[in-house]
């Protein structure tokens, strides 16, 4: 929400410089320039990963804290091994763990964290804001791994990533994204990041998950799936939450998937090449139909092993990183 | 007592239709004459000299939360009464939900002493209307009004139960108090933060929907007819809760509403930061100097979280309508301090509210005056007669014999809020750092002057 502190700018640049933030708290205040840079360099991170030694020096002497506020596996696992690819100092702290259960703000956690020279703080949190709040108050780099309902920034930049590398292209591709959006930080990064890189984008689902006003996001909404699938280039799939259930949002894990999930016969609807994508935990037999989680449409593992390069590209550019012309292994 | 003999000023006294240049005198802390060429009595007598200048009666707040007993990190009945004062405001009405919540004629008792040895402003005390302001049962609402309080509310909290509203609008009749509601629909509200719209989703904020405080303010307006007791709606901050008072008002409903400046300031939009707000609503802020850069905050900013939230350009349009019009009578603060500790936080769990106090007279006055919407008159009569009225006050007016509670306003003068002029505990406030127009400069309680710039 345009609080990415900019770095300085250094004069008589060689290259263009299209990454001078500090922090990554959302994709709404990235311009596209700043995202091709991040999947640029990602590209040459996947590159480094397929290499018999994986690793590279280019975080060696800097430490990451790893602040997991709110439980995460795969996000967790994912920005672990990329700062370990880049031979960063790691510390790993949850909510679980920390003082916070005692009653300390997130404001004295994160200042005792940076009082041991952290220079990298990856956070996740259940409120939307705090990876913001985080980079008023610290001199750190803050990095979002996920607030509340409002942005998961490096998921958006993983799917951005693996749409490319299968289409090529992201403008011009039809995406639709169906599901849970209303309660999904996962929706809200993708719509930013795909519509600012020209695709155009269909939301789908309940009527109580799908509100009117993402429509003034730039996309397009519509609650009949075959509808929304029949176009598009590519689906991505949402996990519904079971939880959402109790809060009267919608009657029942059975009924959703009779109207949203996506089978076998609505599956035969889409286009043969429109990939299927999935940002986990799937729920096999909800929201995706299991044979279809597994077979060739779907890019679910893909999208993990994106991942990894997308973080490691994010933390090689927060940390001063100018592009994928410096990475040389 | 020195005599006080205010000559040169503008007179405005909406109680009496006054609005004129005229001299005040003022003998043995009362309102002695008001006329134009008045003489000194013998002995001794200072004279203000008021030229260019507004001579009202005080101001009053009717809805402050001074924190004492009991939360007095974040403001004590010292203090808050100092920002009142330095905000024009002459009397004030203290909130209930302290520690303990002024359910018991004790706590009354003990913030009037308080506020007589220690505050330098009149401190009236509302009651809760149910016991610990738990929504269950009635508190002794009877022996509360011996002890003195003039009005019940359980502010900050709203009573869901029908029938028990119903109950407290007839119980109170008997000792002619308002009821004075929050009006929040717990279960239409469950946990949101702020207004549901546009902003709540693009930021990931939990929705309140204005029809929230509207189904509470229909509630009201039904069971007001219901009973014939008199409800008053606190800070107002929807369309709706506009458009029902008004139609309720014209059937002569026994109904009445405030409004706090930062609903008719602000949108939800600045809940995403200044620049967003500034491109979105920012036109509808008035009286900002020129050629200035506009005040800026960051996206997630606490001292924007309040409740009711701020809500959309068309809600603030509509709680400006009804003000000009006179759906809306009264003028409030809300002023809820908190301490700076409690509001850096995640804004989640960042409590609500806002301090008032200090900025209330100039946000109306450059929302309301210098926009061209209403004459000083009307707004000065939101600022006291028409609270008096509600809470049965002898207050609120020049009359010769009330109470020389005296407020001196320059509709014009610039200054800048900030801390250094903050008499307030707590610095929660989405306006400081900002330039505004107009201000208190200098106030008189019973006779002595309590502020002056």
């Amino acid at each position: 929400m345009g609080n990415g502190t900019l770095r300085q700018k250094i004069p008589n640049q060689e290259t263009p410089m299209s990454w001078n933030r500090k922090h990554l708290i959302d994709i709404e205040s990235l311009t596209a320039d700043e995202i091709t840079t991040v999947l640029d360099t990602a590209r040459a991170f996947k590159a480094v990963g397929e290499r018999a030694i994986k690793k590279v020096p280019a975080l060696r002497g800097k430490t990451v804290v790893n602040l997991f506020i709110e439980p995460s596996t795969r996000t967790r696992i994912s920005f672990e091994l990329s700062e370990q690819r880049l031979s960063a100092d790691i510390i790993n702290f949850t909510a679980e763990a920390s003082s916070l259960k005692k009653g300390e703000t997130l404001k004295d956690t994160a200042r005792n964290l940076e009082a041991l020279n952290a220079d990298f703080i990856v956070i996740r949190h259940s409120a939307s804001g705090a990876p913001a709040f985080l980079s008023r108050v610290l001199n750190a780099s803050v990095i979002n791994a996920g607030d509340g309902a409002h942005e998961h920034p490096t998921q958006a930049l993983l799917d951005a990533f693996t749409i490319r590398e299968h289409k090529g292209t992201i403008a011009g591709q039809k995406v639709t994204i169906l599901g849970d959006i209303l309660y999904s930080r996962v929706a809200r990064s993708d719509i930013w990041a795909l519509t600012k890189l020209g695709a155009s984008v269909t939301l789908c689902g309940p009527t109580t998950l799908v509100p009117k006003e993402f429509e003034k996001m730039g996309c397009r909404i519509t609650h009949n799936v075959e509808e929304a699938i029949r176009d598009a280039d590519v689906i991505n799939l949402l996990r519904i939450q079971h939880e959402r259930q109790r809060k009267s949002m919608f009657p029942g894990l059975g009924e959703y998937t009779s109207l949203f999930g996506l089978n076998q016969a609505r599956l035969k609807l889409t286009k043969p090449d429109a990939m299927i994508m999935h940002p986990g935990p799937i729920n096999r037999g909800v929201e995706i139909d299991s044979e279809i989680a597994d077979s060739k449409r779907s890019v679910i593992l893909e999208q993990v092993t994106n991942g990894l390069a997308v973080r490691m590209a994010v933390l090689f550019l927060v940390n001063g990183g100018k592009g994928p012309q410096e990475i040389t292994g | 007592m020195k005599s006080l003999l205010f000559t040169g000023g503008r007179v405005i006294d909406p109680a009496n239709g006054l609005d004129a240049g005229a001299d005040v005198l003022v003998v043995d802390g009362r309102i002695s004459a008001v006329g134009n060429g008045l003489a000194a009595p013998e002995g001794d007598v200072e004279r203000v000299d008021a030229r260019g200048l507004v001579v009202c009666p005080g101001l009053i707040d009717l809805h402050v939360h001074l924190r004492e007993p009991g939360q007095t990190a974040k403001e004590t009945i010292a203090s808050g009464t100092q920002a009142a004062a330095r905000g024009g405001f002459t009397s004030i009405v203290c909130m209930p939900n302290t520690s303990p919540s002024i359910d018991n004629p004790g706590t009354v008792v003990l913030i009037q002493e308080v506020a007589r040895t220690q505050g330098v402003v009149n401190v009236l005390v509302s009651g809760a209307i149910s016991k610990n302001i738990a929504g269950e049962e009635l508190a002794p609402i009877g022996s509360l009004k011996k002890a003195g309080i003039v009005a019940i509310t359980d502010d900050g909290h709203c009573i869901q139960n029908n029938e028990l509203m119903r109950r407290a609008l007839e119980y109170a009749q008997m000792f002619d108090l308002p009821v004075m509601d929050h009006c929040q629909d717990y279960s239409l509200v469950t946990d949101g933060i702020m207004h549901e719209g546009y902003w709540s989703t693009a930021l990931g904020l939990r929705g309140w929907p204005a029809a929230g405080e509207e189904m509470i303010v229909a509630r009201n307006i039904l069971l007001a007819e219901l009973t014939g007791g008199r409800v008053h709606c606190q800070h107002l901050s929807a369309a709706g809760s506009v458009r029902l008072i008004r139609e309720a008002k014209k059937r002569g409903v026994p109904i009445s509403g405030e409004a706090c400046p930062h609903h008719f300031v602000l949108t939800d939009a600045a809940v995403a930061g200044s620049e967003k707000f500034w491109a979105a609503d920012g036109q509808g802020v008035v009286g900002l100097p020129p050629g200035q850069p506009k005040p800026a905050w960051p996206c997630y900013d606490t001292n924007f979280k309040m409740n009711p939230p701020l809500r959309s350009a068309a809600d603030r349009e509509a709680i400006l309508e009804g003000l000009t019009d006179g759906t809306i009578e009264i003028l409030a603060s809300d002023h809820a301090p908190h301490c700076s500790y409690e509001k850096e936080v995640e804004f989640d769990y960042a409590p609500f509210g806002i301090t008032g106090l200090e900025t209330e007279l100039a946000l109306s006055l450059m929302q309301l005056y210098h926009s061209k919407r209403l004459g000083l008159a009307d707004i000065i009569a939101k600022f006291t007669v028409n609270p008096a009225r509600l809470l049965r006050l002898k207050k609120g007016t020049l009359s010769v014999g009330a109470d020389a509670d005296i407020t001196l306003i320059d509709p014009d003068r610039e200054w800048t809020f900030s801390r250094a002029v903050s008499a307030s505990k707590s610095w929660n406030s989405p306006f400081m750092g900002w330039p505004l127009k107009g201000r208190a400069v200098a106030t008189y309680v019973g006779g002595k002057n309590v502020w002056a710039v």
